[in-house]
């Protein structure tokens, strides 16, 4: 529980009884290790022998790479292999990570012929130390044939705009050869354009969003080797460990049975590390040269050569009636994909429809470019789409109440989607593809704005600290999903022992979120074991089921739905022996907390089930279940921000910060409440001063954590988080996502607190000093 | 290049590479508590204690730990106060990948070591040199102010 300046707690209410695992703060299940700093993460164990791998990065934004000679380098003893495009498959891809069929276009290879962005892979370096792999970089001569490139969205589909992608994907979803256009949405819902004609006020503001990192501290690393049955063994920093044994399989031209994929702990991922951006490199020069290779990514590549989130120009027009109505909204998405398509479609489609239907209005058009450019490629970043269309819609929601005098959270209150709503979008736009509709079935989010407003004291700004300084509230409210419907599905597999403890295996994917420990508290509550005696063990391509892993705010929702079924099952097995072991009718038997009771007294604990089980009946008890949704029910956040505004130096200081929370049920407290501290940080981060800075060669200019700010602990305002909790009849225990929602509101209700402290609104974030300060000085 | 220094309380003998940094003498060393964030010194995911002082290890040359006295994670493991600090972690929900955990209790630690007074504002300014990602620091501050608390 988050804890205000005077001690007081945050509040919580569950409406959750008579539960003994799932609602309470249990120990993390991977505390322990972490804390006592036991090697737990990829590069803590490598193999012996292993090869230390470089990545020879183009210094062009646009250039053939026509010739390499590499003689120079491998006159080192100590480097073993250099390869470059003609030495790998050159099979078309994706390295976005996504379920099958995959939504981005396959227009990458292992290594291109030709580089796409500055720091594009031009060639790959395995030596035996670390030092001697980066002085071979020194000594690779390579012939380029520089091509114009071009960094400007907007000009990206110009008629003579060089083109970066000479073929079209081959299953067609981008334009290569013909535009640069990576993927297109338009969607038409009602007619806006009738509509906004018939409004007492059109309302249109444009809103740009900057290129931004994902920042885990733990770089992309991944090492791989051949194990002694000759398989290829790849043990990775992932979020997507079953994604990726099958885009290896194909792309290497093997098949799944000869890989397995190991994901050990993971220093964070944020959707970063849904994309393979070592993997493969490592599994090409472990195959070439037999011997385990290790590659780890510097800050520097990391901010260079993984993913961003999509940088976009948002043009919002909204028509309002005088009495506050919303009754038509167009937005206009122009996006910036970088070099390679990954997630150009997906993130894109999410822009909209995790964002529109928090307004489910008749009339709704939303259309999208998402482009290719020479700069560094975009991707799947946290909240996936929805932070940069929350960023302008929120904005708009407060510049339309501006315009009709009305306070900014009656406007919202007034129009917001309610329970048993229909999201009008959900049906027409689903990863990119017409989907599935969606009811709300839960929702506390008229709470949520009433309890967050009374808590930032909503109408009574402080005064502010300093003559110098302007003071004001200001909100962002949010929705996003629970998983990708219809598409997201996942399997758990439950084993019981002799003792009574349970094996707990899923290929969902802990990436430091805590899902190991939410997905261990649904076990042992569903199974009434003591949440000690499970045993989870996530994620190992041969030992776990399959799960699409962690991304879209699914594993608590889906995986943990496969994981009450197959807990279920295995009660099920468990009462069947019992009434056989007893001579019972199966009917008369049944569980209280975990012990079996049969007719008269009869009654056995769970390890005494087990010992029946295994040495009795001699079976062993144990299930798979799958379990996928059709629904994606919305988690939803009303997020204040109570900032002050330095008028000298345009300088903007948080002061507190109120997230009020809609995740369903509440598995767990303390993570759920750290998903929001988290979420808060890097939303504050995107708002205030996180941005990378791409200039006109292509170049980054700011890729380290010196030039690139993320927040510190001295930059966090004080922070309360009130959780709201509804039953979602569709979740295990009524659960909905945590994850991403949040990140969405920290963004606007920045902008909007700004607006409210100076009159002066930031339609470019981050709203760094220089930026408000000109604004303020309109210069 | 050979370096004796006292690692973790046991007087050992490292080999490093020329122009090798702590960083990765220790990690090859077998500490692994000692995590590669940024090797520019900006994420104190690498902090050691070095005499004592907290120092980010990837921009400290090995050669200069020669005779020094290091202390990482792993040194003190058994030691009361950090462990009374490891359960506040765990506690608070103060972690979740962990992969910053290893730098920020050493902070922690040294500067309750330091003794004296503990506001919420020293201990976001001991630990404003370690990013973390994952927590957005409330629940460490949280965690370490508990340890503070309970302190004898
Ligand atoms: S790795 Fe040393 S400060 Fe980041
Ligand atoms: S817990 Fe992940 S970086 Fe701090």
């Amino acid at each position: 529980m988050s804890t205000l300046k005077d001690g007081r707690m945050a509040p919580h209410e569950s409406p959750a009884a008579g539960r003994r695992s799932v609602g309470v703060d249990v120990p993390k299940s991977d505390g322990e290790k972490l804390v006592r700093g036991r090697p737990v993460f990829t590069d803590d164990v490598l193999p012996s022998g292993c090869l230390f791998a470089k990545v020879l990065r183009s210094p062009h934004a646009h250039a053939r790479i026509v010739a390499l000679d590499a003689s120079r380098a491998l006159a080192d003893p100590e480097v073993v292999a250099v390869l470059w495009h003609p030495d790998v498959p050159q099979i078309p891809h994706t390295r976005a990570g996504q379920s099958h069929p995959e939504p981005s276009p396959w227009d990458t290879t292992i290594l291109p012929t030709k580089a796409r962005f500055v720091g594009d892979r031009v060639a790959v370096v395995a030596a035996e130390t670390l030092a001697a792999a980066e002085r071979a970089l020194e000594l690779i001569d390579v012939e380029y044939e520089v091509l114009p490139a071009i960094h400007d969205p907007a000009a990206a589909l110009d008629a003579d705009a060089p083109m970066i992608h000479e073929v079209p994907d081959p299953r067609g979803i981008a334009k290569g050869g013909e535009s640069n256009l990576a993927a297109m949405i338009d969607v038409q819902i009602g007619d806006v354009d009738t509509a906004l004609a018939a409004c007492d006020h059109v309302i249109e503001r444009t809103y740009v969003l900057p290129r931004v990192q994902a920042s885990h501290i733990e770089p992309h690393v991944s090492v791989s080797w051949i194990d002694e049955d000759d398989r290829l063994v790849v043990r990775t920093s992932t979020q997507v460990p079953f994604h990726l044994r099958r885009i290896l399989a194909r792309i290497l031209e093997t098949s799944e049975s000869r890989i397995r994929v190991i994901k050990p702990r993971v220093g964070g991922g944020f959707g970063d590390k849904q994309e393979m951006v070592c993997e493969d490199l490592v599994a090409v020069l472990t195959l070439r040269t037999g011997r385990p290779v290790r590659l780890e990514f510097t800050r520097e590549e990391e901010l260079i050569a993984a993913r961003f989130r999509h940088p976009q120009t948002i043009t919002m027009t909204t028509g309002v009636m005088n009495d506050g109505t919303l009754v038509a909204n167009r937005m206009v998405v122009l996006a910036d994909t970088g070099a390679y398509g990954s997630h150009a479609l997906t993130v894109q489609a999410n822009t909209g429809q995790k964002v529109l239907p928090l307004y489910p209005l008749k009339h709704i058009h939303y259309h999208v470019d998402s482009v290719y450019t020479n700069n560094p490629i975009s991707g799947a970043f946290r909240g996936y789409g929805a932070p940069q269309g929350f960023f302008a819609l929120e904005s708009q929601m407060d510049e339309v109440a501006a315009v009709i005098g009305m306070d900014p959270l009656e406007l919202r209150r007034k129009n917001h989607i309610r329970l048993g709503d229909v999201d009008p979008v959900s049906a027409r736009l689903n990863e990119g593809k017409e989907g599935l509709a969606r009811t709300v079935n839960s929702s506390s989010l008229e709470e949520c704005i009433r309890r967050g407003a009374e808590a930032i004291g909503w109408g009574a700004t402080p005064a502010p600290t300093h003559p110098r300084f302007k003071r004001g509230l200001g909100v962002g409210v949010a929705m996003q999903g629970s998983g990708i419907a219809g598409v997201d599905w996942a399997a758990a597999t439950v084993k019981l022992n002799e003792d009574g403890s349970v094996n707990l295996l899923v290929g969902a994917t802990d990436i430091g979120q805590g899902s190991d420990t939410v997905l261990s508290q649904i076990c042992a509550e569903e199974l009434g074991v003591p949440y000690e005696k499970i045993i989870i063990l996530s994620s190992d391509t041969d030992l776990t089921p399959f799960d699409v892993g962690a991304y879209a705010s699914s594993t608590t929702y889906v995986s943990g739905g496969a994981v009450a079924k197959a807990a279920a099952d295995l009660k099920n097995q468990l009462l069947t022996i019992m009434a056989e072991h007893w001579q019972v009718n199966l009917e008369d038997v049944r569980f209280v907390d975990g012990v079996c009771m049969g007719p008269r007294d009869l009654s056995l604990d769970m390890g005494g089930v087990a010992h029946t089980a295994l040495y009795t009946a001699k079976v062993q008890p144990a299930a798979t279940a799958s379990h996928m949704s059709d629904d994606s029910p919305p988690p939803f956040s009303a997020q204040f921000a109570d900032v002050e505004v330095d008028t000298e130096t345009g300088q903007v200081f948080v002061r507190r910060f109120v997230s009020a929370c809609d995740f369903g049920t509440v598995i767990h407290p303390k993570l759920a409440e750290g998903q929001v501290d988290g979420a808060v940080a890097q939303g504050l981060g995107y708002a205030l001063c996180e941005e990378v800075l791409v200039d006109d060669e292509g170049r980054v200019r700011n890729p380290n954590f010196l030039d690139y700010k993320i927040f510190t602990a001295m930059d966090m305002p004080l922070m309360e988080v009130i959780m709201l909790e509804t039953e979602e009849p569709s979740g295990p225990y009524g659960v909905k996502a945590a994850g991403e929602v949040v990140i969405n509101g920290p963004a606007p209700a920045v902008v909007n607190a700004i607006a409210a402290a100076t009159g002066v609104r930031i339609r470019h974030i981050p709203a760094t000093p220089e930026r408000v300060w000109r604004a303020m000085h309109e210069c | 290049m050979k370096l004796t220094l006292s690692l973790n309380g046991h007087s050992t003998e490292l080999v490093a590479a020329p122009g090798a940094r702590l960083l990765d003498v220790l990690r090859d060393a077998g500490c692994t508590s000692v995590k590669r964030g940024c090797e520019t010194g900006d994420c104190g995911a690498c902090c050691v204690l070095l005499d004592g002082e907290p120092v980010n290890s990837c921009v400290v040359p090995a050669a200069f730990a020669a005779d020094a006295i290091v202390t990482t994670l792993e040194g003190l493991n058994d030691d009361p106060l950090m462990r009374r600090l490891q359960d506040c972690f765990l506690e608070a929900g103060a972690v979740q990948c962990g992969y910053c955990t290893p730098g920020l209790l050493l902070v922690a630690w040294q500067r309750l070591r330091e003794g004296g007074e503990l506001t919420e504002y020293d201990v976001r300014h001991a630990m404003s040199g370690n990013l973390c990602r994952c927590t957005g620091y409330a629940k460490p501050v949280r965690a370490v102010l508990d340890a503070w608390e309970a302190m004898p």
